[in-house]
């Protein structure tokens, strides 16, 4: 192996490797240069980046005005955080108890946490609707949250977490009369954060980007998430003005994108735990 | 006699055990008491609610029900929305599951080989895992666009005169698969990162010692074999999204046109939301959710059979 063929082998690696990172992130570009684009710029010039006479300003007024942004972010927030809360509330202690708690049950449990990784929302979703369609539950956040404050998945991952965790941790606290909740409290969370990290990066992409069951059951545009809220959109705003409909993609995708980019590491590590622990 | 002195100290302590044991279970169950019923009402009554309306007519706006047996599965299978559903989830998968995965794993050893921009290029294919699906959806309408979108723009640079991506019956099934690659290379090229890192470097100075020299060899003989489990890990993961395909199809083509993207999730969707047939669908996502128990049991068997190296 010569230094000539060396430098070529890593000349051509990094020319693969840049190429299909230019590919990856050629939508962003598009969807920034298109978001400042005039509909007469869109139809006459698809290539070329920058455009003609900005209209950003036009566009994201457009975008702002039609469907009410800042509701679709907030309704986004609210349901995001109201689930990953319950559903470490409700997991951690299950976990914990399942861990490094003797009770008869935790067998079942096990078997039952396994069976619920396989069911995903769209195979529950019709009983569930048809209930919350008879108690009149439909277009609520309690509609939007309910299914999800059971979480498997975090369970599961909490469980495994718990299990490397030493007991004379434990043991010790027991030994200080602290009860259960409160080894769970000021034992077993302290020393959890990279699982909940994990977990919350998980909870948090998952139902951002849910669309399936804000569909069916949400009707009213003011509890609309922001999947669903640029279905809206799309729909009011029928055609091809892309302009709009690209300022309001860029305004929608911004949060998640914004929060990846800023704590990248993290969310690698949580992929990484979630996935393959998964 | 020596057995009826030592016994009243052996109860004692038995019972001292049973006391804290039975402690310890009673915490148990309180603790998890919330997770288990919350587990109940949301999973286990509302699967064991699918497969028991599965076998009846209900209708949502109707007051009663029927049971009519079989007769919804009977329907499935000579209907020619389902099959067609079917069949494009399959050729759907079939494209997006194999591409996601190779592409991943060769980017993912590139970038492992590669000194320079490590971080770069793992935020540059990763991206489009954080972003909003419908959003960037609706991007890659555009950029397919049969007059105005780019790729075709680019396409007609050489000469080509590209089809119309999205609303063309004949190749809709490949532009929703090139979003549903793009969308998932990022997720699986993260694992296979952390999978390559794991692998000790001994093993490919050991099997440099025993006359592996060529790339493929070192491929072939350490590389692959050590990333069996992750490998195996993102074929599941990535057959299961693929199955489970819905908001690009939502958003863009709405299963058409004329049914050429009809998928499972989206005809289920449509009948029992939408036409509010429930028990029909009800029968449509027990056919979803047993194809989803075949994958894990196969992924189950080829993990029991693998040879374990950690």
């Amino acid at each position: 192996m010569n230094a000539n063929t060396f430098t070529l082998g890593r000349a051509l690696r990094l020319f693969i490797v840049s190429f299909g990172a230019l590919i990856f992130l050629a939508p962003y570009v598009f969807m920034i240069s298109t978001a400042g684009k005039a509909q007469s710029d869109i139809f006459s010039s698809s290539l070329n980046l920058i455009p003609q006479n900005l209209s950003y300003v036009a566009n994201f007024t457009k975008a702002l005005t039609r469907v009410s942004m800042t509701t679709l972010l907030w309704n986004g927030v609210v349901v995001c955080a109201l689930i990953f809360v319950i559903q470490v509330v409700i997991a951690i202690p299950c976990a914990y108890a399942m861990a490094k708690l003797k009770f008869r049950a935790a067998r079942v449990m096990m078997v039952l946490v396994m069976l619920g990784l396989l069911v995903p929302i769209h195979a529950t979703a019709l009983p569930i609707y048809v209930a919350f369609d008879r108690a009149a539950l439909l277009n609520s956040y309690f509609a939007l949250v309910a299914p999800f404050t059971i979480s498997v998945f975090g369970i599961f991952l909490f469980l495994q977490f718990f299990r490397a965790m030493p007991d004379d941790l434990i043991h010790a606290a027991r030994l200080d009369g602290m009860s259960e909740i409160g080894i769970i409290a000021r034992v077993i969370v302290p020393n959890a954060w990279p699982a909940i990290t994990a977990f919350a990066i998980f909870s948090v992409v998952a139902h951002w980007n849910d669309l399936y069951w804000p569909l069916i059951v949400i009707s009213n545009q003011s509890y609309a998430t922001p999947p669903l809220g640029l279905l809206y959109f799309r729909a009011a705003e029928a055609g091809d003005d892309y302009g709009a409909l690209m300022a309001a993609t860029l305004i929608i995708t911004f949060p998640l994108v914004a929060a990846f980019l800023l704590a990248q590491k993290r969310f690698v590590e949580g992929i990484t735990m979630t996935g393959l622990k998964g | 006699m020596a057995e009826a002195i030592a016994a009243p100290g052996l109860i004692g302590k038995s019972s001292a055990r049973s006391t804290a044991e039975r402690r310890e279970a009673h915490s148990g169950w309180m603790l998890s008491l919330p997770a288990l019923v919350l587990l109940f009402m949301f999973i286990l009554l509302p699967v064991a609610a699918v497969i028991l309306m599965s076998f009846t007519d209900y209708e949502l706006g109707y007051t009663g029900f029927k049971w009519v047996g079989v007769e919804n599965y009977a329907d499935l299978f000579t209907n020619r929305t389902f099959k067609r559903s079917l069949w494009n989830t399959t050729v759907y998968t079939a494209i997006v599951a194999p591409v996601s995965i190779f592409m991943a794993l060769g980017l993912a050893m590139l970038i492992e080989s590669e000194g320079i921009g490590r971080s770069f290029f793992r935020t540059a294919y990763f991206l489009p895992v954080a972003s909003l699906l419908v959003a960037m959806a609706t991007v890659w309408q555009y950029l397919f666009h049969p007059t105005i979108g780019p790729v075709n723009a680019l396409l007609r640079l050489v000469d080509i005169e590209g089809p119309n991506w999205l609303g063309a019956s004949g190749y809709v099934l490949y532009g929703l698969s090139i979003i549903g690659v793009w969308q998932s290379v990022g997720f699986n090229l993260v694992l296979f990162l952390a999978g390559l890192t794991a692998i000790p470097r001994e093993l490919y100075a050991a099997a440099h010692v025993d006359g592996a020299r060529s790339s493929w060899d070192r491929f072939r003989l350490v590389t692959w074999p050590m990333l069996g489990p992750t490998t195996l890990f993102v074929t599941t993961i990535s057959i299961i999204n693929a199955v489970k395909v819905f908001e690009t199809v939502k958003t863009l083509t709405e299963g058409g046109p004329n049914k050429a993207s009809e998928v499972l999730l989206f005809t289920i969707y449509q009948e029992g939301f939408v036409y509010l047939r429930v028990g029909y669908a009800s029968a449509m996502t027990v056919v979803f959710l047993l194809i989803l128990v075949i994958l894990m049991f196969l992924q189950y068997r080829i993990q029991d059979r693998q040879v374990h190296y950690s």
